[in-house]
């Protein structure tokens, strides 16, 4: 099989724009002829649904959960990165593009990365001016602040809830299309698996989680934004529904799956307290601003934080990276404290643990500025510790975060099926080999708002559909397969002392994984 | 530790519900509510019973997913804390925790306890946003909003409309969530322009939807696990009062209420 | 968070015998035809086992270190992640052939014009 991205020839700076002059429009009148499904609401499923329903097509987005609002997507703490320059340090799209290139260690296509760039800038203005309340300057303006492996200050957030402001404005504006009639929303229902019909992604096979009701959905279109795969660790940062099912059926049905083996181990995450711990928490990569990550310098030294020496601490990021110090991209951050710990200088009970200490700042700042920035990751940390990080410093451990790999896609963010679409964390494209913090909820809302709206209308002027009806072949062929692949429930007292839960399978493998 | 948890198990929601005991021990001061809830429901798989449905997801107290009542006070005992995030530390060894779903009129049961919260999703249907299409947006800082508005906004903005006013308001109501709304979008100046009909249609839905009348109890704030204040609800009485007047000749044709589509209520 | 040939080639032994293990004995209270939590996780725990042996396969032909894929064989003198550009300068895209069957794997090889893969430092 040959792999066409068809990236457009010419200078990389007009590349998107020569794109989008090549596409077929569809007509005003003709959109709401077509139907599409997304999959999906979060940043990128939700903000793809909006704007293709304002665009007037028809659109149906499923969810598994009980509400679109509550995908993953809103867990995201730390910012939104956008090359608007506004802190006058020295931003460009060029910068953006090549700190997201270098980040993810050249293994992301050039175009890709150089158009999310460009839009980001655009992504800023939408959501500012669907109401989100991003953190302000006395004077009004928009604030920015810095995050790792960039040395400019591009990131964009709401106190330490970005992704939940993002999120809520896209979902808003979802929830304005299903008033219009143009979006319909399915919540708790789940897709299990992709209707191909002459080759064609037609449709999806998708379970009621209410009822257990099978159901297919035929479209021109389907389009993926169902998230990525990090819970095949067991313990991870991801919402314990997140899950690869979507993707993962595709892939059986003919989509390419492209470098899998590209996931984010995120370095400043809760430790883990015991066995029956059912996922880790995550501590926005924001903290690094302020924080200084140290570990003692002895070997096995059990004492308490405070009561070794400056002298005898290792701020290792700082040693060992002079220019970005704790500001170090993600991997090398974490790599760093896995080797620490496995010099035995790790902290806490475990010995799995690095100091992430804010003395420093509060002195500096004062604790009142500290509060602002961070006054709810702090809470956080103390509800799940018990420990007061304003007195002493965090306890902080690498854990898988996020997946760069993902379902192959061209520019156009089509996977090998025509017709079949993959936006946000669920394709591969933009991050190569490690994704620079505050990227992801700009991927996932470049791909929803301002790339699938024209790239999909391009698809839909160049083909020709046929009407499908439920009782073709292929299409009960497909229900059939779902329904096997369904496991059998066993009503009662099938349980012996052997048998495993399902929890404890997740946890089996998903230590192998690792 | 050990606790006793007697939770509401009902199959559906045409069928009828009961409190089941189950003793629990070897429980670590660590764990959070849920994983508590995880444990129990992997003993009961091993026996073969059926577990405990809750609605969970994101386990870190910010996707809304999670909560239930505690020994009759939403998200249990801890002010500003989902139950995800409430440690067992919270509670003495050997307490009976008698845990139970929202129960609201707006909020049919589906099972066990979970809920069925769509009636909030058609409250934002209803008017809960700034009506601005993709790329229709000015420049970020061509809209200068102070530093307190921002603020301001953003308190009311941290909702995560988990339902635990509704379910903590002897009444029912669901002010709280609806005045957050209006709040947060009323504040900002990018939301002034459709301030009127925003709380016309959101508090119009709000009283379509079986949800009770705000007496000014105050129990939604005291449980909201994001301490959203009561201000917000003045502030949507101040809008809705004010644009009632404004619009007082057109008012029945401005407020239809949002469609009952996506509803499976039975 | 670092891999090793050996590691990635034991783990999809263990995976696939896990797998195995998992579709014989797998049970799963309740019934298909009511809110069953345990009947959702049961499915997307099988898809994972298959995703996770890809998720090795792919790791075990990357024989370069780069990004968050750390393989211990491929690193500088101080200990950082060392690239292979002459051999690895692609996107490894997977194709599923059928339960059991090795996945094919095709390559888009990636093109810098504007910018020249370096050694990435932040010292």
């Amino acid at each position: 099989m040959m792999l066409n991205a068809n990236i457009p020839s010419g200078p990389i700076e007009q590349a998107w724009d020569k794109a989008r002059f090549d596409m077929k429009l569809v007509s005003p009148a003709n959109k709401r002829r077509h139907s599409l499904i997304v999959v999906g609401s979060g940043l990128a499923g939700a903000s793809a649904s909006a704007s293709l329903g304002e665009l007037g097509y028809n659109v149906k987005c499923f969810c598994f959960q009980d509400s679109p609002r509550r995908a993953h997507s809103i867990a995201a703490q730390g910012g939104i990165n956008a090359a608007k320059n506004y802190p006058n340090d020295g931003d460009s799209i060029y910068r953006l593009f090549y700190d997201t290139l270098k980040g993810g260690d050249f293994r992301a296509r050039e175009a890709n990365v150089y158009r999310l760039a460009q839009i980001s800038v655009k992504i800023i203005d939408q959501c500012v001016a669907q109401g989100v309340p991003f953190a302000r300057e006395y004077g009004g303006l928009l604030a920015n602040r810095s995050f790792g492996g960039a040395q400019v200050s591009r990131t964009f957030y709401a106190r330490g809830q970005t992704g939940q402001q993002l999120l809520l404005g896209a979902y808003q504006a979802l929830e304005r299309q299903v008033y219009a009639g143009t979006v319909t929303m399915v919540p708790r229902t789940e897709m299990l698996d992709l209707i191909v019909i002459y080759g064609q992604a037609r449709g999806i096979v998708a379970r009621n989680l209410v009822d257990g009701e099978l159901s297919v959905h035929i479209a021109d279109a389907v389009i993926l934004a169902s998230g990525g795969y990090g819970n095949v660790y067991y313990l991870s940062t991801n919402a314990k529904g997140s899950n690869a099912t979507a993707i993962w059926r595709a892939y059986k049905r003919g989509a390419l799956f492209a470098n899998p083996c590209f996931t984010q181990i995120h370095p400043t995450c809760i430790p883990v307290s015991g066995d029956y711990q059912s996922k880790l928490t995550l501590m926005s990569e924001s903290l690094r601003n302020d924080g200084r990550i140290w570990v003692p310098k002895m070997k096995g030294d059990r004492r308490s934080p405070n009561q070794i020496p400056e002298d005898e601490r290792d701020y290792y990021l700082e040693r060992r990276y002079p220019s970005f110090g704790n500001l170090v991209p993600r991997d090398v951050a974490s790599r760093n404290a896995k080797q620490v710990c496995d010099e035995d200088r790790g902290v806490g009970k475990s010995g799995l643990g690095v100091y992430l200490d804010f003395s420093d700042a509060i002195s500096r700042l004062g604790e009142k500025i500290i509060r602002e920035r961070y006054g709810n990751l702090f809470n956080m940390y103390q509800r799940i510790t018990d420990e007061d990080p304003y007195k002493g410093p965090m306890r902080i451990y690498p854990a898988i975060h996020y997946t760069m790999g993902g379902l192959w896609v061209d520019y156009q963010l089509q996977s090998t099926i025509p017709g079949l679409f993959v936006l946000g964390e669920a394709n591969f494209s933009d991050h190569g080999a490690n994704r620079l913090g505050a990227s992801a909820l700009m991927q996932g809302l470049a791909d929803g708002y301002f790339i699938i709206p024209y790239t999909v209308g391009n698809y839909l002027a160049a083909n020709r559909f046929a009407r499908v009806d439920e009782s073709r072949q292929e299409i009960q062929n497909t229900v059939t397969t779902v329904r096997e692949t369904i496991i059998n429930c066993s009503p009662s007292e099938a349980g012996g002392p052997s048998i495993r839960s399902i929890a404890s399978w997740a946890k089996l493998y998903g230590s192998l994984a690792a | 530790m050990e606790f006793t948890l007697k939770i509401w198990r009902q199959k559906s929601h045409n069928e009828k519900g009961e409190f089941i005991s189950y003793p629990m021990d070897n429980v670590s001061p660590e764990m959070s509510m849920l994983e508590c809830l995880d444990v129990l429901n992997e003993t009961l798989m091993v026996r073969g019973e059926e577990p405990v449905a809750f609605d969970h997801d994101c386990r870190e107290g910010i996707c809304g997913s999670c909560g239930f009542v505690i020994n009759g006070v939403a998200h249990g005992p801890e002010r500003a804390t989902i139950v995800c995030q409430l440690t067992m530390r919270h509670f003495r060894s050997g307490e009976e925790l008698i845990i139970e779903p929202w129960r609201a009129e707006a909020f049919p049961l589906i099972k066990d306890l979970i809920v069925d919260r769509r009636s909030f999703d058609r409250i934002i249907e209803a008017g809960g946003y700034i009506s601005v299409s993709t790329a229709q947006a000015p420049d970020g800082n061509a809209i200068l909003v102070g530093k307190d508005a921002a603020d301001q906004a953003m308190d009311a903005a941290v909702c995560i409309g988990c339902g635990a006013c509704v379910a903590a308001c002897p009444n029912g109501s669901s002010a709280l969530f609806t005045g957050a709304k209006i709040a947060h979008l009323g504040i900002l100046p990018q939301g002034k322009p459709e301030r009127d009909g925003r709380a016309l249609h959101m508090v119009a839905q709000m009283n379509a939807e079986l949800f009770g009348n705000c007496t000014n109890i105050g129990e939604c704030t005291g449980v909201c696990p994001k301490g959203i204040s009561l201000e917000v609800i003045a502030i949507m009485n101040r809008d809705y009062l004010h644009a009632s007047w404004k619009r007082r000749e057109a008012l029945e044709a401005t407020i239809p209420p949002a469609l009952e589509r996506n509803t499976h209520r039975t | 968070m670092t891999r090793t040939a050996q590691g990635l080639d034991t783990a999809v032994g263990e995976i696939r015998a896990l797998r195995e293990e998992f579709w014989q004995n797998v049970t799963v209270p309740g019934s298909g035809d009511d809110l069953n939590q345990n009947l959702e996780k049961a499915g997307r725990v099988a898809d994972f086992f298959e995703l996770a042996e890809l998720m090795c396969i792919d790791a075990r032909e990357r024989n370069e270190s780069c990004g968050g894929h750390f393989r211990e064989e491929s690193q500088t003198a101080e200990g950082e992640a060392l690239r292979d550009d002459e051999h690895y300068s692609y996107v490894a895209a997977w194709g599923y052939r059928g339960t059991g069957e090795p996945p094919e794997l095709t390559k888009e090889l990636l093109e810098f014009h504007n910018l020249h893969p370096s050694q990435r430092s932040y010292k």
